[in-house]
């Protein structure tokens, strides 16, 4: 009993963590800190936009890590757990969290935009193709966790959560093909955005390919956390069955010993097996 | 000779959904009356002006046919769900794309049924005319294989789930909206007689249908495992 007992102990004391993570974890601190010095301080507001242009620091970079970066890597991890050859948690873990991560980033693509919005375009909110496809991404994405939270066997759930990945990832060009055309359809004065119209140079274009780098590996950072955080859960649910799998077992023992050890003292000790 | 026996199976299982159906008749005495009641209540919604509604009858027809697809989704998932149905169905040694096929035809046929009577109701409720009928017909149709492939799919996806019933539309729904989109736009289209735009549109739901065919076809195996 005890040896079981602290092989799940042992993950639960000594996590997944690597050293690079450390690394990318100062690192996106650094630039991201970096970008707000920049973004700030150091560039001049623009022209036309005055300081709301600085937001081009950051909802472009945010909007990226949404769509490709943890959108690819949903699809990719969940591609690879569905063909048998690659079949593994690690995939299924890395595509779970790249769907948590992608949707927090989607909300924030959202807010940032609106923000943006309210003062260039008047609205909060405008039934643009990007703005649209956005949104339902993020529902999309909010459909997969609430899939994700329903208790299920492990295999199971990740087998089922995979698919869903891959209609989701299948739904998205189609969504952004339909409302881009829809657009361009019926409104001729699109709005742009802001990067189509605003003309980036010198210090503020090295301070958004900052803010790139910064929103990326603010993104790895998170993904590897909450990869962990999914190790850590499944350790705790195996050692949380093997406790009460354990007290069932001394249960059973001491009812064996209370049973049987009428005339014979010491029966108690033998059902520690 | 697999795709020969695939379209049997898929004529076996569509025909005893089809059968539960008519037996049954839960289609006819729920679906058919709730989305007549979403036309009302959208009607209510936008307000008497004969040509603002005239003008939103296209979206309330697909809106209609998005919420009562998701019933029938619910329903045919739900007519698997007894006890030991859906590993007899697995034993049976029917082939899943045949199983996904069946389902899904079975479904299309229901939908189209719907689509007739929310046509009716669209004409008679709100005075609409459809100009271009065969605009119209064609983008049902599609929609049609597009709506059913996408929902067998994902009520596979939510089969032998405790939560499925509040599950699936929040999954579904906004993976059909490709189709509300440009359903809406052909039937505008099909409205006012424009014929190049209508065309347009129905680009969206063709690769839909297709690729919804398609992923079913291939991936409804792994995903009955998963159920």
């Amino acid at each position: 009993m005890s040896t079981s007992m602290s092989t799940s102990d042992g993950a639960l004391r000594t996590p997944w963590r690597p050293r690079w993570l450390a690394v990318v974890g100062i690192g996106a601190v650094v630039t991201a800190a970096l970008t707000v010095w920049l973004g700030l301080w150091v560039t001049p507001p623009d022209e036309v936009q005055g300081n709301l242009a600085r937001l081009l620091y950051i909802h472009p970079a945010v909007a990226t890590v949404a769509l490709y970066w943890a959108g690819g890597v949903a699809l990719l991890g969940s591609l690879l757990y569905l063909w048998p050859r690659t079949r593994s948690f690690f995939w299924d873990r890395l595509a779970a969290a790249a769907v948590e991560v992608g949707a927090v980033f989607s909300a924030l693509t959202l807010v940032t935009g609106s923000l943006w919005g309210r003062p260039v375009w008047g609205v909060w909110w405008t039934w643009d193709a990007r703005l649209t496809s956005t949104a339902l991404l993020l529902l999309l994405e909010l459909g997969y966790l609430a899939l994700r939270r329903v208790p299920a066997d492990a295999h199971i759930r990740a087998k089922r959560c995979a698919v869903a990945a891959i209609l989701i990832a299948i739904d998205v060009p189609i969504v952004h093909f339909s409302v881009d055309w829809w657009n361009t359809l019926h409104q001729s004065g699109t709005v742009l955005d802001p990067g189509f119209n605003l003309h980036v140079h010198g210090s503020m274009l090295w301070t958004m390919l900052l803010s790139f780098l910064a929103f990326t590996l603010i993104f790895v950072w998170l993904l590897a956390m909450r990869y962990r955080i999914e190790v850590l859960q499944d350790a705790v649910g195996d050692q949380e069955l093997e406790v009460s799998l354990s007290e069932r077992w001394n249960e059973d023992a001491e009812l064996v010993g209370v049973g049987g050890g009428s005339g014979a003292p010491g029966g108690d000790e033998g059902g520690g097996s | 000779m697999w795709g020969h026996f695939m379209l049997h199976d898929a004529v076996l299982v569509a025909g005893k959904d089809l059968r539960i159906e008519a037996r049954s008749r839960v289609a006819l005495w729920q679906v058919v009356p709730f989305a007549l009641l979403v036309l009302v209540l959208l009607a209510f919604a936008i307000g008497p002006d004969q040509a603002s509604l005239r003008h939103a009858a296209p979206g309330i027809f697909w809106v209609a046919l998005l919420f009562s697809t998701v019933l029938a989704i619910q329903r045919s998932v739900a007519v698997e769900s007894g006890e030991g149905t859906r590993d007899g169905l697995r034993l049976s040694g029917i082939d899943p794309a045949g199983i996904f096929l069946g389902k899904a035809a079975a479904i299309g046929v229901q939908l189209l049924a719907l689509q007739l009577i929310l046509w009716a109701g669209v004409t008679f409720l709100f005075d609409v005319r459809v100009h271009v009928i065969w605009l119209a017909v064609v983008a049902c149709l599609l929609a049609t294989v597009g709506l059913a492939c996408a929902g067998v799919l994902y009520g596979a996806l939510s089969a032998g789930l405790r939560v499925r019933d509040t599950l699936l539309p929040l999954l579904v729904l906004p993976v059909l909206a490709p189709v509300l989109l440009a359903g809406s736009k052909v039937w505008q289209a099909a409205l006012d007689n424009n014929v190049s735009s209508g065309t347009q549109w129905l680009k969206i739901l063709i690769p839909f249908a297709v690729v919804y065919l398609v992923v079913g076809i291939v991936l409804y195996g792994p995903l009955q495992e998963a159920a």
